[in-house]
């Protein structure tokens, strides 16, 4: 198939991949942020071209892995509503929050639909104005512009019923967080393609200066993450910190203007609850004050306040790259896709769930406990 | 930015268990796996059932028989490339042909909705009929019930076939030895995203149909022919993965595929690209697994291929000789190997 046969072909992986060995000469740990990356990277073996000097750290950029779990209870109240219909991507129906998932709330009566765009929830407000539709608005950069694509088309339809449940997250703050935090062990970054077709590269460029640190805009295919990961060994190794556009049949340098722009003007820039992390400062949107009618928060109430929880599981220390999910006391024990303990084992494009669904025990798996690659 | 961040890991406490049933304990993923081991196997325990196949094979006086039923709840129940009435017939008469049995006749239950036009219904009657024609097989006993307006999606069909045997094979899982070869009987995908495009909700246009058919027609060459068939398994609700996956835990083997063989036609890929599924795992309704000795392979495809159903026939693996008992291992298009396993429940779109 014309753009993926390419991106997937056996031959040039193999060229790149010996590139990448040949030039790397020492040690060094890249992070990829994106989940889409992360799943793309254990589905089609990526980390097993690459040279064991290399190691690749899975970084937090699945959506549905961040999203903080009072947005999850939230999700479920709101759902159980008589009056409401509760829509949502699909694979935020699976997330446990701490008594119930969307899906049971769903089989307890509540009326939860999967939806594959906003707007389709929009229209499903317009054509049940006696009910309250909510949108649970989660995910990146990325899945922002659609968001509020969706409030700007029910503010100007006059379509009043409809709300957005808000837990979008930013990026560069993450990055930030991620290379202040004490402990940092990523030397380079594979920045999320799709995100920066959005907001460009320019964020990245103070992110790569103050922290010296080499950030590559990578794509999603087996190549271009090879290639994301040629370009910034190629970096590290003389010793450049340069943003890098591997991406460039997606991402232009500004990302793009429009959507851009749809998002300045909807949403404004809050603190926001990373699951498994904590607060970040500036790293989510919340509606702008003049959208503040649409925020299902102010109609239904806000999430409750976050409460500590006992618990094995370490979904703090693998977002962070600092434990394999293989390394986790609880991964594949007590915690599974179908009873996850964590949000990374939930979603397709959390780390744990795709190591736990490839590589569970793949010959080429590394011993328990040992530093390995990706 | 402050200096540092306190990172406070803030994960949920797990959900033990399920008290309501969920919409993915029938995806043909592990919910379902774990439904049919906890409650239903064990309601009825019986060898014949414990079989696990797609019909329970038995002997009725000198006569071997093939036994087994279905239910199709469908939505829409048109949809391109076929409908719920022929699928009804043809899913049966395939899990009887996957027992190796010529199928001969079909039981049919109708659940029907309040206020289904009867021109649906019509057209859903024609197509059994039609389907059964084709198939060669008797609709010869059946039911009909009415249920109130919003107690079911329009209608709903229960089918019950029996065939019969006319050879001593035993085909099933159990009888798959390392090195046979696994055959497919045609490109994977099609049924699924054909009923997925014109789902409600979900707006992308395909011209993707259905490969909704009988199967029997393929199938009974290959044993006129004398081939050592080992096993067979139609890639119905759960694709061609989770198809594999059963046998080489019921055979206690380790299967090893490669992605590059596996025939996905462009419009399926695309519509799969699209939405984050693997069309691996996607339903077809047409395509079968068949289990056989190696030297036998290059025999079966040639024979497969003299179909029109099973043009696209092709080897895509083989059963290790060695390796971990119960495995699926796919060799991937770049060339790595990784495990396969039972999806939890029914593919989820991803948000991104």
């Amino acid at each position: 198939m014309k753009f993926i046969d390419e991106y997937r072909n056996a031959e040039a992986a193999r060229r790149i991949a010996e590139t990448i060995s040949r030039e790397a000469t020492r040690p060094w740990t890249i992070m990829e942020i994106c989940g889409g990356q992360t799943h793309a990277i254990v589905k089609h073996g990526v980390d097993t071209l690459l040279p064991p000097s290399l190691t690749l750290v899975h970084g937090p950029g699945c959506p549905v892995c961040v999203t903080p779990v009072e947005y999850i209870d939230k999700a479920v109240e709101i759902a159980a509503r008589p009056e409401v219909i509760f829509c949502s991507f699909g694979d935020m129906l699976r997330v446990p929050g701490r008594a119930a998932d969307l899906l049971s709330a769903k089989a307890g009566g509540g009326d939860v639909r999967m939806v594959y765009s906003p707007l389709d929830a929009v229209r499903i407000a317009a054509e049940n104005p006696a009910r309250e539709v909510v949108f649970f608005a989660v995910g990146f950069e990325t899945t922002a512009p659609a968001n509020a694509m969706a409030v700007r088309l029910a503010a100007a339809r006059g379509v009043r019923n409809f709300s957005l449940l808000t837990a979008q997250v930013l990026v560069p703050p993450a990055m930030e967080a991620i290379l202040s935090a004490p402990g940092n062990r990523v030397q380079g970054f594979l920045a999320a393609g799709h995100v920066c077709a959005v907001m460009g590269v320019g964020e990245y460029e103070p992110l790569a200066r103050r922290h010296r640190i080499p950030i590559v805009v990578t794509g999603f295919e087996p190549l271009d993450i090879l290639q994301g990961i040629a370009l910034c060994v190629r970096q590290l190794e003389q010793g450049r910190s340069e943003v890098e556009n591997q991406y460039a049949r997606a991402v232009r340098r500004e990302g793009n203007p429009a959507a851009r722009a749809l998002l300045h003007e909807i949403f404004q820039v809050i603190p926001r609850r990373w699951r498994g992390i904590g607060e970040i400062p500036a790293s989510g949107l919340g509606l702008a004050e003049r959208y503040a009618a649409f925020d299902a928060e102010r109609r239904f109430g806000p999430a409750p306040p976050p409460a500590d929880e006992e618990t094995v599981c370490r979904a703090g220390s693998i977002l962070r790259g600092i434990l394999r999910p293989y390394e986790c006391p609880a991964f594949g024990r007590a915690c599974t896709p179908e009873h996850p303990l964590g949000a990374p084992m939930v979603s397709s494009e959390g780390a744990c769930a795709a190591y736990h669904r490839y590589r569970r025990d793949v010959p080429e798996r590394p011993a328990e406990g040992a530093v390995a690659r990706g | 930015m402050a200096e540092s961040i306190e990172f406070t890991p803030a994960c949920p406490l797990p959900i033990p268990e399920y008290p309501r049933l969920l919409l993915a304990h029938g995806g043909g993923g592990q919910l379902m796996h774990d439904l049919l081991e906890r409650m239903i196997f064990p309601a009825f325990a019986n060898p014949l059932l414990e079989s696990r196949h797609d019909s329970a094979v038995f002997r009725l006086g000198p006569t071997r028989l093939a036994f087994t039923t279905d239910g199709y709840v469908v939505r829409p129940p048109i949809f391109p490339g076929g409908d719920i009435g022929g699928l009804a017939v043809y899913g049966t008469v395939n899990d009887l042909a996957m027992a190796g049995a010529r199928p001969r006749y079909l039981s049919a239950a109708l659940i029907l909705e309040e206020g289904l036009p009867m021109e649906t219904l019509g057209r859903i009657l024609a197509s059994m009929r039609g389907a059964a024609d084709t198939a060669g097989v008797q609709l010869v006993t059946g039911d009909t019930k009415v249920v109130d307006r919003g107690k079911g999606d329009g209608i709903y069909i229960t089918t019950a076939g029996i065939g019969t045997l006319d050879h001593e094979l035993t085909i099933a899982p159990q009888r798959v030895r390392a090195g046979d070869a696994v055959l497919l009987s045609g490109d994977v995908g099609r049924h699924g995203m054909a009923v997925m495009a014109v789902r409600e909700g979900l707006s992308f246009e395909s011209d993707i149909e259905s490969d909704c058919a009988p199967l029997h027609g393929l199938v009974q060459p290959l044993l006129d022919a004398g081939l050592a068939v080992h096993c067979l398994r139609d890639c119905t609700r759960g694709g061609l993965a989770s198809s594999l996956i059963e046998i080489a835990e019921s055979a206690r083997l380790e299967l090893r595929i490669r992605e590059r063989a596996v025939p996905v036609r462009e419009d399926v890929q695309g519509a799969c690209e699209i939405l984050g599924f693997d069309p691996l795992y996607v339903a077809n309704e047409g395509r079968f697994v068949c289990f056989l000795p190696a030297a036998e392979a290059d025999r079966a495809l040639a024979i497969l291929r003299a179909d029109p159903l099973g043009a696209g026939a092709c080897r895509i693996g083989e059963v290790a000789d060695g390796g971990t008992p119960g495995r699926l291992l796919l060799e991937s298009r770049i060339g790595a190997w990784r495990i396969l396993d039972r999806l939890s429940g029914e593919q989820l779109p991803r948000i991104c």
